[in-house]
């Protein structure tokens, strides 16, 4: 039999231009994809201690809810959720237009999503002072204003992280291949935008 | 196995947050049609769906992956995959029937079989050393019955690492090697079958009965 070292060889084994990647790189969990993961996992966890509180303290008062001499302003609270689900629509169009190279479009999208979201916030902030109870008035203003108050910090951050895409967006940052730093802030605000879904139907609704 | 990741890009996002609308604005009008009962009912449904349409398995590619290496005329490269069997005989005879009148290459790769955990968190250093261990062994075996062959450590999944292989080695042939039916977790999870549906290269399978090795 004839056989040789296949080292000596190893450059011809990598013919056709394809240099995938080492295997022990293939053999690891994507670090976005588990990063990702990870901070879903600490977000359902987050949020669902809250959710998890405020059906606990839901079900204990039992009927009515709200409690007698609460009222929550549903449809400022709705008008705001169509606000924030507005912002998801030209947040998307903010990345689709970089990707075409169109960067009036992207400088639009991330300006509008901005106002939009700081509007969201805004709105929020003077409900609270107009809303006619506290966090200490009962378990019931208590969990309000826990569950709306760690979505709007939720918003905070992603209005920060809006903030520094639209500088750079201004300052000529980002183009069709790279747009990194709109894609991330994107999808944090569409999970932002999720969850409000989600905590206003079940606050507010339900 | 593939699955979507609602968070992977921008646009899956927004996919998602068009969904959780859809999905809500279903439940609100089932509660206002039919009430509080019909409207749990369809929550159940549509939460259903959704993760169901996000746990599910996303399909592969159905091309097959052909070897990017086409040998001369009395050439041939042989990828073997191999784990605890590397040292059997039977896998030995194999490699030489395989290699018998070629001007042949040999490369042996071993998956750095690894526990679930010690995957997720990246922990693969301990497996890779074992699969190195177990690759000198092997390569020294097959040193000492004549066969020069070079080998490395591949990904902990056997059908990947043959995937990357044969990117890089472009085998005329590939030789998986396995315990006898029963003891093999690979045979359990189709590892054989998997190949041969993914690469246009032909597979031969080896059974190779350690037990009945150290018993002769």
């Amino acid at each position: 039999m004839e056989a040789h070292a296949a080292a000596a060889h190893a450059h011809d084994d990598h013919g056709h231009g394809e240099h995938p990647p080492a295997a022990h790189v293939s053999s690891r969990v994507d670090a976005r994809v588990l990063g990702m993961l990870l901070f879903i996992g600490s977000e359902i966890m987050l949020f669902g201690s809250f959710f998890t509180a405020y059906f606990f303290v839901r079900v204990v008062n039992g009927y009515p809810w709200p409690p007698e001499g609460f009222h929550l302003p549903v449809f400022v609270a709705g008008v705001n959720t169509v606000i924030l689900v507005t912002s998801s629509f030209t947040m998307h169009w903010a990345l689709q237009s970089i990707k075409r190279g169109n960067r009036a479009g992207l400088k639009a999208g991330l300006v509008l999503t901005f106002l939009m979201g700081l509007t969201f916030l805004l709105t929020q902030i003077l409900e609270y002072a107009r809303v006619g109870f506290t966090p200490a008035s009962n378990a019931f203003g208590t969990i309000f204003f826990s569950l709306t108050g760690l979505h709007g910090a939720h918003v905070f951050v992603g209005l920060s992280l809006l903030l520094f895409a639209t500088i750079r967006s201004f300052r000529g940052h980002y183009s069709p291949e790279h747009h990194h730093g709109v894609e991330l802030p994107g999808i944090y605000w569409h999970f932002v935008d999720v969850m409000w879904i989600v905590v206003y139907a079940t606050i507010y609704i339900l | 196995m593939a699955r979507r990741n609602p968070f992977r890009s921008e646009a899956e996002a927004f996919r998602l947050v068009l969904l959780t609308i859809a999905a809500f604005a279903a439940i609100a009008a089932a509660t206002l049609l039919g009430g509080w009962a019909v409207g749990l009912a369809v929550a159940v449904v549509v939460t259903a769906l959704g993760l169901w349409w996000y746990l599910r398995p996303l399909e592969e590619a159905s091309e097959q992956q052909a070897s990017t290496h086409a040998s001369g005329e009395g050439e041939r490269r042989i990828l073997v995959i191999a784990n605890e069997t590397v040292a059997g005989e039977e896998l030995r005879e194999a490699i030489e029937r395989a290699a018998s009148g070629y001007q042949s290459r040999v490369l042996v790769v071993i998956p750095a079989l690894n526990t679930k955990l010690r995957h997720w968190v990246s922990d693969e250093d301990g497996a890779r050393e074992a699969a190195q261990g177990r690759l000198a062994d092997s390569l020294a075996g097959l040193a000492s019955a004549g066969i020069d062959a070079r080998g490395e450590v591949g990904d902990a999944d056997p059908v990947q690492s043959i995937a990357d292989a044969l990117r890089t080695f472009g085998a005329d042939e590939v030789i998986i090697s396995t315990h006898p039916e029963g003891r093999s977790n690979w045979l359990v999870k189709g590892v054989v079958d998997t190949a041969r549906e993914r690469f246009a290269v032909p597979i031969t399978h080896v059974v190779v009965d350690l037990e009945r090795e150290s018993a002769a």
